[in-house]
């Protein structure tokens, strides 16, 4: 095997890339053939059902089995009592535990919906029975469940690399001085990922070693957190995550059910299946955290910032480390000569907090995105003029110039298709029939990060190429690119190529997370597929019995998986001949791709403006998204199609934060009530308007040969500001906390208005 | 969810006799809210009687009354072609419950008994006076967003979910019911119980007798009918507040009008007092505004749901304005 390391230098060429390739997938997944983790052809397997606890502190007292063991089906019950012991978990982020805790290691209960008993039986049905009738009496003890009387409090410093606590100038004394100035808080609620695919582990021990078929996004550190809390070694272990339903984020870690089916699995001697209800998808597999943000801009008249303070306050688990960095994007996006931003994290006796759809830039968009409005009011100007005003060539925080930054342009690119300029000012001032109009912008924002990358291509004697990395596709089109990139590397139709991800066997890749898959992955492919391009090439350029014997590689091109020489087409092998010739079963390369010294030189993000409009009808309250238009710089485009999607995506879940989307807690308990998809509200397609998606595309080549920044997360970035902002233009009302639902609305001015 | 006894029937009265034999017995038509809450561990019965096989699925016309089968599918019954012009806001009612499959599911009997979706209900470690009886009610003082300000008491403030049966209380409709002593027809609204002390007893049904049919009087009043649904997403979401109502107009002057609201009352609530402020009156919003006020006047609120009032209030204008045919 060959090993060919990626750097970035020559733009890499491109035919299959960025056309809009229908998924290679989708034909299995709307067959049903695709099998996800909680489908896996695993025969004679148990089930296991979770219990939850019921109180947010204090200890079990109490455990009656009885009935449980009493269930015909029912095979063994598992607590505290008679759980194996699991070290405890280390908690430095070198392994991607989400909480410190393992399950059922002692009768102490840190918040409410702990995992508590695992009922393992013949079947699902008695599974459920038997959770259902084993009874839990506990001793309930305090707990702190909001961020009002929260005694215990972090002031971070850090978060994954980025400052958390950040000072530039003297902002108090330049706010102060400033012309016009904005002071608001804004607050956005717990929110949870809600994927279609609900978390699902089949788990089977043979011989020693643990065999997973696990949705996660991250085959690899599961793979490390299993090791560790099985204490075996790491090659004992193999984690399947070929399709996943979709993540947000709430895969990404490693949950406690993960361990419990591991240990069902190793105390029954079979393999165990368990799939989280809808229910408890909200307690055990994270989620956002709420955040409340100060934001204070000080402006000259004509709405250049002058300095801006961002102060967050957020929740964090006390078993946990997790939390919403909302002010990231303020030191960069913008260009500010005074600013300081802090972060305060309040311990919590609830369940972990996660990574949920761009954390921090989410939360952090929304509430600069609508100060930044509400400075646009104050100054008496154009939002789309203000943002405009404010833009800047290099992070503010790092000192870097940005790779490529072309914000101005899709600010320009959407007012044009969004016909931004028939925009009246004036709050109320646009109407269609009963219905008042508001229109909104926001600045989108989203780093581009990546990470050491490895990806395996194969071409074997019958032609067949392969490419295999242990990377994710989440339903983001990652199978598909990775064959655009191979068979624009290759010559060969993309169709023709076999794609396999989302295996702990195969060569390294990162977490699906952070928008980083494809410019970690990407890049490896391409380096991998370029080497067995030019080894084939010798080959057939040098073998005797090569119709191309004698040619320079340069004489020779590669079309439709066929070799042939420039100036005389008849002169041609197939792949699968040369691999023959070479006498080796099959030509195999590994590409490696990680980031470099631009890392020093420049600072990656990409970038991105969402128009919005509303319709108001004021009389019921009732308030809709009509319009909505995201136009993206996130480098080169790999896919049309899929890219389009996954900014959809992001749009209608912006709309889902913006109107709809809230985990209430009962605090009384500090236990969620809003825990199903009657009662936790996600758009549905009658929410959804026509979305239209536009990308200035500029090649990023200082950031990989493939130009591609990643994309993903960005999609939703700014969407709940653009929509906040539509909806005081519409309506005149700031409402200043999510999710804007109609009481927000009713009473006040707009009541009186109504009455009048 | 319990292991349970799966019988079907093959006649009513077979399903009624295989219902009494046991103590906790449940009819299963489109199985739509009671497979729901088996699920939850809410609904526990014994033997589960399948009724969806019985020959109760016609909608006809006898003269002036339109008789609908217990068993007809939501869906069927919306797009029925005289339901949709004699009864517009049953049409509206139910297509504005639930989704597409659902409706294709759930049944008109089944429809009338779906049961409350407050969240401390459905899950068996609230507190809750409909589901344990003195148990005591965590929603008074917990997240009552949802939660009903008509009809209530001090043991539950649980709202009526449903769309259809607004309807149907706002245009008279009868429930036909077969028990022992063979058939009885009553008004839908004394199908209903008002929580007070004794919330776990929602309909005037005796145990094992079954919905054969609803009856519905085809005349003016009902023909200019209509359904307004007010709710945080555009589909697939219960009301935060509705308003069924008819009005007969005559000359300038409303002769006669109906009013039922759902989404903000304990139980599918005709508000009569609003009806009558309404007769004679002229049909402009003035008017509307009025019986409005008069509806909700007896509002009780909690934490979250004081909203309600002033969104019903608006509803109901709304929706007499669009009866009425006046502008939207
Ligand atoms: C996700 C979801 C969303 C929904 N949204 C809405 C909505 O927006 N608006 C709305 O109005 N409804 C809504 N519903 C409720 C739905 O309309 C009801 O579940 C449905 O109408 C019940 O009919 P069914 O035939 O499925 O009843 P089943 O579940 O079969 O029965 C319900 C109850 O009635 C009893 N029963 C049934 N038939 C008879 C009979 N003939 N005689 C005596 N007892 C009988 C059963 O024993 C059971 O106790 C929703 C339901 C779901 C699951
Ligand atoms: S409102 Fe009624 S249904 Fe809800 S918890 Fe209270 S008693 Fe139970």
């Amino acid at each position: 095997m060959s090993t060919t390391i990626e750097r970035p230098a020559t733009a890499a060429p491109v035919t299959h890339v960025g056309r809009p390739l229908d998924r290679i997938d989708g034909h299995a997944k709307v067959t049903g053939a695709a099998r996800y983790a909680a489908d896996a052809p695993v025969g004679d397997v148990l089930y296991a059902v979770i219990v939850q606890s019921t109180v947010a502190g204090g200890r079990i007292a109490e455990i009656d089995e009885t009935a449980t063991r009493a269930v015909s089906g029912v095979v063994e019950v598992l607590t505290y009592r008679n759980a194996p012991k699991i070290p405890a978990f280390p908690f430095d982020f070198t392994v991607p535990f989400a909480e410190q805790l393992a399950p059922l290691q002692s009768d102490e209960i840190h918040y409410d919906g702990q995992h508590v008993a695992l009922v393992i039986a013949e079947t699902f049905e008695a599974a459920r029975e038997g959770a259902v009738l084993l009874r839990i009496t506990y001793a309930p003890g305090p707990f702190q469940a909001t961020l009002e009387g929260a005694h215990e409090t972090e002031l971070p410093d850090n978060f994954f690399g980025n400052a958390m606590q950040v000072r530039r100038a003297d902002p108090e004394a330049a706010f102060a001085a400033s012309e016009i100035t904005v002071d608001a808080t804004y607050s956005t609620p717990v929110e949870n990922h809600n994927p279609l695919e609900p978390s699902a582990t089949v788990a089977q021990w043979r011989d020693g070693e643990l065999i997973v078929h696990d949705a996660s996004q991250w085959v690899l550190g599961s793979r490390a957190a299993y090791a560790k809390a099985f204490s075996v070694d790491e090659t004992q272990v193999r984690v399947l995550a070929p399709y996943i339903g979709g993540g947000f984020g709430c895969k990404g870690f490693f949950w406690a059910h993960q361990t419990l089916a591991a240990m069902a699995a190793k105390v029954t001697g079979r393999a165990v299946k368990l799939v989280l209800s809808r229910e408890q998808m909200f307690t055990s597999v994270g989620h956002r955290s709420s955040t409340r943000q100060r934001l204070r801009l000080g402006a000259s008249r004509d709405g250049t910032l002058r300095a801006v303070l961002h102060d967050v306050q957020g929740e964090s688990a006390r078993v946990g480390a997790f939390f919403e960095p909302a002010g990231v994007v303020t030191p960069m996006l913008f260009a500010v000569p005074a600013l300081s931003v802090s972060h305060r994290v309040a311990k919590l006796d609830i369940p972990s907090t996660t990574a949920m759809r761009a954390p921090g830039e989410t939360p952090g968009t929304y509430a600069l995105g609508c100060a930044m409005d509400e400075l646009a009011y104050a100054c008496g100007l154009d939002p789309l003029e203000v943002l405009r005003r404010n833009e800047t060539e290099t992070d503010g925080e790092s000192g870097l110039p940005f790779s490529s930054r072309n914000l101005l342009a899709c600010y320009e690119r959407g007012a044009e298709a969004f016909d931004w300029s028939a925009r009246t000012h004036a709050p109320r001032s646009m109407r269609d029939g009963g219905e008042l109009i508001g229109w909104g912008v926001a600045a989108a924002t989203y780093p581009a990060m990546r990470s050491r990358g490895e990806a395996r291509v194969t071409i074997d004697a019958a032609g067949t190429i392969d490419v295999a990395s242990a990377t994710h596709d989440l339903g983001t089109g990652m199978y598909t690119i990775l064959a655009q990139i191979a068979a624009d590397a290759l010559g060969a139709d993309p169709r023709a190529i076999r794609v396999r991800i989302g295996d702990s066997a195969f060569p390294l890749a990162p977490v699906a997370g952070g928008s980083m898959s494809s410019a970690s992955i990407g890049p490896a492919v391409h380096a991998a597929a370029e080497r067995i391009r030019r080894e084939v090439i010798s080959i057939a350029t040098s073998a005797g019995a090569s119709p191309l014997h004698g040619l320079r590689a340069d004489e020779v091109h590669v079309v439709d998986g066929i070799l042939r020489a420039k100036d005389d087409p008849a002169r041609a092998i197939a792949y699968a001949d040369v691999v023959r010739l070479g006498g080796s079963g099959a030509l195999e390369a590994l590409g490696v791709a990680e980031p470099g010294k631009e890392q020093e030189e420049y600072s990656f993000h990409s970038f991105g403006a969402q128009f919005v409009e509303v319709r108001y009808d004021e009389e019921l309250a009732r308030l809709r998204v009509s319009r909505a238009l995201g136009v993206f710089d996130c480098g080169r485009v790999l896919n049309a199609k899929t890219a389009r999607s996954q900014m959809i995506g992001g749009i209608v879940w912006g709309i889902g934060m913006a109107l709809l989307e809230e985990t209430v807690r009962d605090d009384r308990y500090g236990a969620v009530v809003t825990n199903n998809l009657a009662d936790y509200h996600v758009p549905v397609n009658a929410d959804v308007p026509a979305i239209d998606v536009l990308f200035v595309e500029e090649p990023d080549l200082k950031f990989t040969a493939l130009g591609a920044r990643g994309m993903g997360e960005i999609g939703i970035t700014g969407v709940a500001a653009a929509i906040a902002n539509a909806v005081y233009h519409a309506t005149g009302v700031r409402v200043r906390d999510l999710p804007i639902v109609p009481e927000k609305l009713l009473g006040g001015a707009a009541q009186a208005a109504w009455r009048k | 969810m319990r292991a349970f006894e799966y019988v079907v029937a093959d006649s009513s009265a077979a399903a009624r006799a295989l219902a009494r034999e046991v103590g906790a017995a449940r009819f299963y038509a489109g199985g739509t809210t009671l497979v729901d809450l088996m699920k939850a561990d809410v609904e526990r019965p014994q033997r589960v009687v399948d009724i969806s096989r019985l020959p109760l699925t016609a909608i006809e016309r006898r003269g002036d009354v339109v008789r609908i089968g217990a068993l007809a599918r939501n869906s069927d019954v919306a797009y029925d072609a005289t339901v949709a012009q004699a009864f517009p806001a049953v049409s509206e009612a139910l297509l504005s419950g639930a989704s597409g499959q659902i409706r294709n599911s759930a049944t008109i009997g089944g429809n009338l008994l779906q049961r409350t979706r407050c969240t401390y209900f459905r899950e068996t470690r609230w507190r809750c006076n409909k589901r344990e009886p003195g148990s005591g009610c965590d929603a008074l003082d917990g997240f009552n967003r949802g939660h009903a300000i008509l009809g209530t008491s001090d043991a539950c403030i649980a709202t009526f979910p449903g769309d259809l049966p607004v309807a149907l209380a706002a245009l008279s409709a009868h429930v036909v019911i077969e028990g022992d002593a063979g058939e009885r027809t009553i008004a839908l609204e004394d199908l209903y119980l008002l929580p007070g002390d004794e919330p776990q007893h929602e309909t005037s049904l005796a145990p094992g007798e079954l919905i054969t049919a609803i009856e519905l009087r085809v005349e003016p009043l009902h023909a200019r009918s209509h359904y307004l649904k007010v709710r945080d997403r555009a589909s697939y979401e219960f009301a935060l507040a509705s308003v069924a109502c008819a009005v007969e107009l005559d000359g300038g002057r409303i002769a006669q009008a109906r009013i039922a609201l759902g989404g903000v009352a304990t139980v599918p609530w005709r508000a009569v007092d609003a009806e009558a402020a309404l007769a004679g009156a002229p049909p402009d919003d003035s008017a509307f505004r009025h019986a409005a006020d008069v509806a909700l006047s007896g509002a009780r609120t909690r934490a979250h749901n004081g909203y309600k009032v002033e969104l019903a209030k608006r509803a109901i204008v709304r929706a007499l304005r669009t009866v009425c045919g006046g502008a939207a």
